[in-house]
């Protein structure tokens, strides 16, 4: 057989059949499902008379809509209240397993997946999410689907699909210290363009890729929608079957030997083929602030705004015009001279354990600056919580601060309660800078951890390395 | 789903690349249960100028006069013509429910995000890659001409002008036999239930810690 490429070897493993044309009909592992895109589905399948095709392959968390304060009161919101009740009931008609809003292992989606053990190497995994993306950081072929491939999961443990092409996206050499993994992904979108990808499916490689954490590597496939790609994949290696040992829904046993034998297997051959390959230095990656709506809208901090008068594409030049206006910057502005006002670590992108650590030790000891007139912490599951509890890490930000909440999506859409109000500037560790994403006019600036951390102590966006922590 | 076949509509022009599903539709109308009824809130932030929940009497909020749908000449439209990366973003559905809901059978673009155009194809709606300067050229004559249509015609793969200029498109084979068709997916794939039933027994046998008690 010739040399073939991680996402190869997936799509070859879970292929049921495929016609002449292409298109395949892929067997899925893993279904995740949460409160937002899957009532619908649900309903199609009881009006169909159809029953999920294997429940066991399902699980379900509320995430997207929960509130994140006390929760012991409900939900207050009716409409909220109602999608997250139609999904316990789902879960509870067809049976399939769910950890609901009050389990302590309930959280947001890509974050409890790789937690639990629900996602394991080798998997095909869907969610009707984008960020489905994230699963790839453990070798999994895993991507986002709508509500109508949410059913025909749910129906036949499949999904139609032709296949997409390789590309390698290689972070070569080593990141300077204070360097992050939200840095790494944010310059990969701002050099390949948030269509770079459309029509692949990313491998992260590189020296810098594989000297990254689970958790950064999570962070990284995280945002490979970002980059317009299908999905994001990371090779398999020492750290990700260490990661995946012992972990609540991952094999133990003689299977555990004989699914780490499996595993070992999944990365690139040496001479697999890449229909496009791009190269990154990771010397030369910077701490990065998105200044636009778009995630591509991206430069180092010690960079400025961008002046769309030096565009020369008349399309880009609007682009850029129009992006300025709702974010209410001025051309040639330096980064280092914007002052958010609201402070938001948490996301499917950011609100593992070792983001809040990284956040909390930049804010330990600081009170939030007079300029921030809100800060929020949102862990990305009750275990993250728990553990971060656990370390003191909620006593650093609270003293500075910053509200403590419950786990969810937050205000990294603003389904919730947690949104911006119009104009109002926002640093935040989550994915999308959107017009409205966080709240209607609401102004979004996309960092890392440790950068929106700066920022709240600082009042402005500032190169984390240069402060005394 | 309904079948698309050929469709000889009015072409409504939104002139921005890069157009998001959190645009398309706003998070706050995803808390519906439904699949219908998101017409209304299509676009919601660019036309109307008050901040919409769902359940409110669209009727009564005030529109963005200068937003291209709140246009008289656009009224009725049926083909969306828009830019680079249409529909990139969230996975949401309900961005092409919306845009069915409100009327739009096609779209026209140089490129879409992936998941969106998947989404789009099982909900009967027509996502067509032309040229970026067909795109340039179709946005001039919309620009020019009031009551400006396009015929589509699906098994043909070609887009119509009113001067009789044709721009041929590709589709896949697959989802054009559906959408003329205006088939179900599950039911098509359900046809093939005993591959299924022995691939599912051989990863058994291969991979056997993925079928847990």
């Amino acid at each position: 057989m010739s040399a073939q490429t991680l996402y190869d070897k997936l799509w070859d493993r879970h292929l049921v059949r495929c016609d002449d044309d292409g298109t395949c009909l892929l067997y899925i592992d893993r279904h995740l499902v949460h409160e937002v895109t899957s009532p619908q589905a649900f309903e199609g399948l009881r009006l169909a008379g159809r029953l999920p095709w294997r429940s066991g392959a399902n699980i379900a968390v509320p995430d997207h809509n929960v509130p994140t304060t006390d929760r012991t009161i409900g939900i207050s919101d009716p409409l909220s209240r109602i999608q997250v009740e139609t999904l316990d009931a789902n879960c509870e008609e067809y049976g399939i397993t769910e950890f609901a809003m009050n389990d302590i292992r309930q959280g947001i989606v890509h974050i409890i997946g790789p937690e639990q053990g629900v996602t394991l190497p080798g998997m095909t995994i869907v969610c009707g999410d984008s960020h489905t993306s994230t699963h790839g950081a453990l070798g999994t072929l895993a991507f986002g689907i709508g509500t109508s491939e949410v059913e025909h999961a749910l129906a036949t443990q499949c999904i139609i699909q032709k296949k997409a092409r390789n590309m390698l996206v290689s972070v070569d050499g080593q990141v300077g210290p204070g360097i992050t993994a939200k840095d790494i992904t944010l310059a990969i979108i701002g050099k390949i363009g948030t269509a770079g990808g459309t029509g692949y499916v990313i491998e992260y490689g590189g020296d810098a890729i594989q000297a990254l954490s689970m958790e950064g590597r999570m962070t990284v496939c995280n945002m490979s929608i970002e980059a317009g790609a299908r999905a994001g994949m990371i090779a398999v290696d020492d750290k990700t079957i260490d990661y995946v040992e012992g972990r609540p829904y991952a094999p133990g046993g003689a299977l555990w030997g004989q699914a780490k034998a499996d595993w070992q297997s999944l990365h690139s051959d040496p001479d697999a083929y890449y229909d496009r390959v791009v190269h990154l230095d990771a010397a030369t990656i910077q701490p990065q602030v998105t200044w636009g709506t778009s995630p591509e809208m991206v430069v180092a901090v010690d960079g400025s705004v961008p002046d769309p008068e030096e565009e020369s594409d008349p399309v880009k030049r609007e682009g850029m015009q129009a992006a300025l206006a709702y974010m209410g910057l001025a051309a040639k502005t330096p980064i280092t001279e914007i002052y958010p006002d609201t402070i938001f670590i948490g996301s499917c992108t950011n609100a593992r354990i070792e983001d809040l650590r990284a956040a909390a030790v930049v804010v330990k000891g600081h009170k939030l600056a007079a300029n921030i007139k809100r800060a929020m912490v949102v862990p990305g599951s009750g275990l993250v919580k728990k553990q971060a509890e656990a370390e003191g890490l909620d006593t650093i930000f609270k003293a500075a601060g910053f509200e403590w909440r419950e786990p969810g999506c937050s205000m990294c859409l603003g389904m919730n309660d947690d949104r911006l109000s119009p104009k109002e500037r926002c640093a935040s560790t989550s994915n999308r800078n959107f017009e409205g994403r966080q709240g209607p006019g609401g102004r979004t600036h996309l960092v890392s951890p440790a950068m929106a951390a700066a920022a709240a102590i600082t009042g402005h966006f500032v190169d984390v390395r240069t402060l005394e922590v | 789903m309904d079948a698309f076949s050929t469709l000889n509509g009015l072409v409504a022009p939104l002139d921005r690349s890069n157009v998001d599903t959190d645009a398309i539709i706003p998070k706050q109308f995803l808390k519906s249960i439904k699949r219908t009824g998101f017409g209304p809130n299509l676009f919601d932030e660019w036309r109307y100028l008050d901040y919409g929940e769902i359940g409110t009497d669209c009727s009564k909020r005030p529109l963005n006069p200068d937003f291209v749908l709140n246009q008289k000449r656009y009224q009725g439209a049926q083909i969306l013509l828009a830019r680079e990366n249409f529909g990139c973003g969230s996975s949401r559905e309900h961005a092409p429910w919306a845009l069915l809901d409100y009327g739009f059978r096609a779209v026209i673009a140089p490129s879409y995000a992936d998941i969106f155009a998947n989404n789009c194809f099982k909900n009967g709606i027509l996502p067509i890659v032309l040229s970026a300067e067909a795109v340039v050229t179709l946005f001039a004559e919309v620009a020019t001409a009031p009551g400006y249509q396009l015929n589509i015609d699906l098994e043909k793969q070609q887009v119509t002008t009113p001067a009789g200029v044709v721009f041929d498109f590709a589709v896949d084979a697959f989802r054009k036999k559906c959408l003329l068709q205006g088939l179900d997916d599950i039911s098509l794939t359900l046809a093939h239930v005993e591959e299924i039933k022995a691939f599912e027994v051989r990863r058994k046998i291969d991979e056997p810690w993925l079928f847990g008690p």
